[in-house]
């Protein structure tokens, strides 16, 4: 903005400097990439004949449809989910004192700690047959026969949004740090109740966080390969698996690479949503 | 309108308020104001004035006492049903939200059809001087302005009493008595009982009908300006409105309203006791502001050496080091062509009247 020529010259040095991590972007980012999207538009596995072959399988096939649309509408019932969950902590957060916060932060940051595969197989162990939960409820004698939660959408949803959480708490923290706290009482002493307050001046003043911990969010969510193989099971499949299966299974490399551009499509489109959001509540971000 | 309703009164009946961890904020403070006084509360930061129009506002809940606004005792009320306009030391305008929509804010609240919300809003720009601004967002806006759309925001909900927290804090010098003077104007309009937290005490004393000087949570005066000033009724109210030079003594005699004093530095003079009666023989540190001392020609009054000598514009202040090696200021109106004093002149010193002259029992 103002700062106009100043950043231009800091920019021109920036280049420079940043060849290295370009060239390194270039060979192991751009060049498979491309290598992907020259491997999509063969009509054959051998990669003899040139067309959009592929593509046009996909798109008339109901099945890839179907996988697609359950993949990003898993995405955004974790992100749901997530957002739902993580704002009363984030909001939380800024409200108690210090050692609070500690332990808050603590138990946000906890599931980064430790490795996505034992945080999965934790859940196998809480949603399974004889896990936890149906144990519990059975012993309290609330259910006779266990419910199914594992190999479920519901425990597909349930598993991301935990490993996921942190991504959406923190951007909300940070965003909700910076609303000056006089807003909270300057709206109370002109009669707002709490709800008024909240609607009106807290979330609105918080979208920055809720759509970077949404992006942040779903694109995680919708591309977890372990957790969604492994707690959705042989009957649910999602992008990432069908995607490994007719690469590694099937050796139809042409479709995987079809399927991996459409996928990546796919994601693109739903951040540059959430990016073009971000976008127009920026104008809030200053005092 | 606005203009018309008068101001309510708003009793503070012996409040104190303990922190949590049991440390005394504000301890049994009493105020009676009158409908439509503007008041001041003056004090040092710490000294408890913040808590105490936090406590007014609803934003805490005082640990005894009763806030009583008009005819209703409010203790049981939530700040936003208690119908008082605050002005925060940074605005907190609201930044997502257009100058109208800020203004309007409280009438929203209230449920009012957007129409009439609009037409108040721009009523109230008007008063603050500021109708062309409806729509820009607050960070667009300079400070002084900011400060009117806070002014007109609070104003909005027609508040039975208005807060201010250190409101020309953030404003440069001049910008800082232009908003004093606007204050005062949009009060004296509305008549709306005002109480401004600060603790510049010209600020208190040009804008205040009364002054409520605190210090450690406790209420030292409660007067008219002239009244702080001129009869402080304690030491801390004596040094921290005004400067003054404090000098050591011991009481050769007293009655109720005057008291020969021995200074240390050597003459004996007349002081008011002003925090009642002084017991003969005790220490005591009278208070004399610069503007009070004379220079006297006959042998009456204490001697002192000439140090430095500040011309300040309107007056030349001197310092002058006393028998007893303590530094006294004195102030002079500078009439025609004061005469120069040299440094190491031989002076002597004495007030301009006995009741210019401040004694209180010394502490320790």
């Amino acid at each position: 903005m103002g700062a106009a020529p100043a950043s231009r010259d800091v920019i021109s040095y920036g280049m420079g400097l940043a060849a290295p991590l370009a060239l390194f972007f270039l060979l192991f980012f751009v060049a498979p990439l491309l290598q992907l999207f020259w491997l999509s538009l063969h009509n054959d596995t051998a990669g003899l004949h040139w067309g959009l072959g592929q593509y046009l399988h996909f798109l008339t096939d109901p099945f890839s449809l179907s996988v697609l649309g359950s993949t990003l509408l898993l995405g955004a019932e974790v992100t749901a989910v997530c957002l739902v969950l993580g704002f009363p902590i984030a909001w939380l957060y800024q409200r108690v004192g210090p050692k609070l916060q500690t332990i808050i932060i603590l138990i946000v940051l906890l599931p980064l700690l430790t490795s996505v595969v034992v945080r999965t197989f934790a859940w196998i162990v809480i949603l399974g047959r004889q896990g936890i939960i149906n144990a519990t409820l059975q012993s309290l004698g609330i259910i006779d026969t266990p419910i199914k939660l594992l190999y479920t959408q519901f425990g597909v949803v349930i598993a991301l949004a935990q490993v996921q959480m942190p991504l959406m708490t923190l951007p909300l923290i940070t965003a909700l740090g910076r609303i000056d706290p006089n807003l909270d009482d300057a709206s109370c002493s002109l009669g707002a109740g709490s709800w008024r307050t909240f609607f009106k001046i807290v979330l609105p003043l918080s979208l920055p966080g809720v759509i970077a911990g949404c992006t942040l969010t779903y694109a995680a969510a919708i591309t977890a390969f372990i957790t969604q193989s492994l707690v959705g099971g042989g009957q649910m499949l999602f992008m990432p698996m069908y995607l490994y299966q007719q690469a590694s299974t099937l050796q139809n490399w042409p479709f995987a690479a079809a399927i991996s551009i459409i996928f990546l499509l796919a994601v693109l489109a739903v951040v540059s949503v959430f990016t073009t959001l971000g976008r127009m509540s920026r104008g809030y971000g200053g005092v | 309108m606005a203009e018309a309703q008068g101001g309510r009164s708003l009793v503070v009946d012996a409040v104190t308020h303990r922190y949590p961890s049991g440390a005394l904020a504000v301890e049994n403070i009493n105020l009676d104001i009158k409908g439509g006084e503007i008041i001041a509360l003056l004090g040092p930061s710490g000294c408890g004035k913040t808590t105490l129009l936090r406590i007014i506002a609803g934003f805490i809940a005082q640990s005894q006492g009763r806030i009583i606004i008009g005819d209703d005792i409010v203790d049981a009320l939530p700040p936003n049903r208690r119908a008082v306009g605050i002005v925060f030391q940074n605005y907190a305008l609201f930044p997502h939200l257009s100058i109208s929509e800020n203004v309007a804010y409280g009438l929203a609240a209230r449920g009012i059809d957007k129409a009439t919300r609009q037409r108040e809003a721009q009523r109230l720009l008007e008063l603050v001087q500021l109708p062309a601004m409806a729509e820009r967002l607050p960070r667009q806006l300079s400070g002084g302005q900011q400060q009117r759309v806070a002014l007109a925001r609070a104003l909005a909900i027609k508040p039975s009493i208005l807060l201010l927290d250190e409101p020309f804090a953030a404003l440069d010098k001049n910008l800082r008595l232009d908003m004093q003077i606007e204050v005062k104007r949009l009060q004296r309009v509305s008549g709306i009982t005002t109480l401004i937290v600060t603790h510049d005490q010209e600020e208190a004393l040009s804008m205040a009908d009364r002054v409520a000087v605190l210090s450690h949570g406790k209420l030292e005066q409660f007067g008219s300006p002239s009244d702080v000033y001129d009869r402080p009724q304690t030491l801390f109210v004596n040094t921290f409105v005004g400067s003054t030079n404090r000098m050591p003594g011991i009481v050769v005699s007293a009655d109720r309203t005057a008291a020969k004093i021995r200074l240390d530095a050597g003459a004996e003079i007349i002081a008011r006791p002003a925090a009642g009666a002084l017991t003969e023989g005790g220490r005591v540190t009278v208070c004399i502001r610069p503007e009070h001392l004379q220079f006297v020609g006959d042998e009456t009054g204490f001697a002192g050496v000439v140090g430095m000598s500040l011309p300040l514009g309107a007056t030349v202040v001197h310092e002058v080091t006393t028998a007893d090696g303590s530094g006294v200021k004195i102030s002079q109106a500078r009439i025609g062509e004061t005469r120069a004093l040299e440094s190491g002149a031989a002076v002597r010193l004495a007030p301009l009247a006995p009741s210019l002259a401040n004694a209180f029992p010394a502490t320790l």
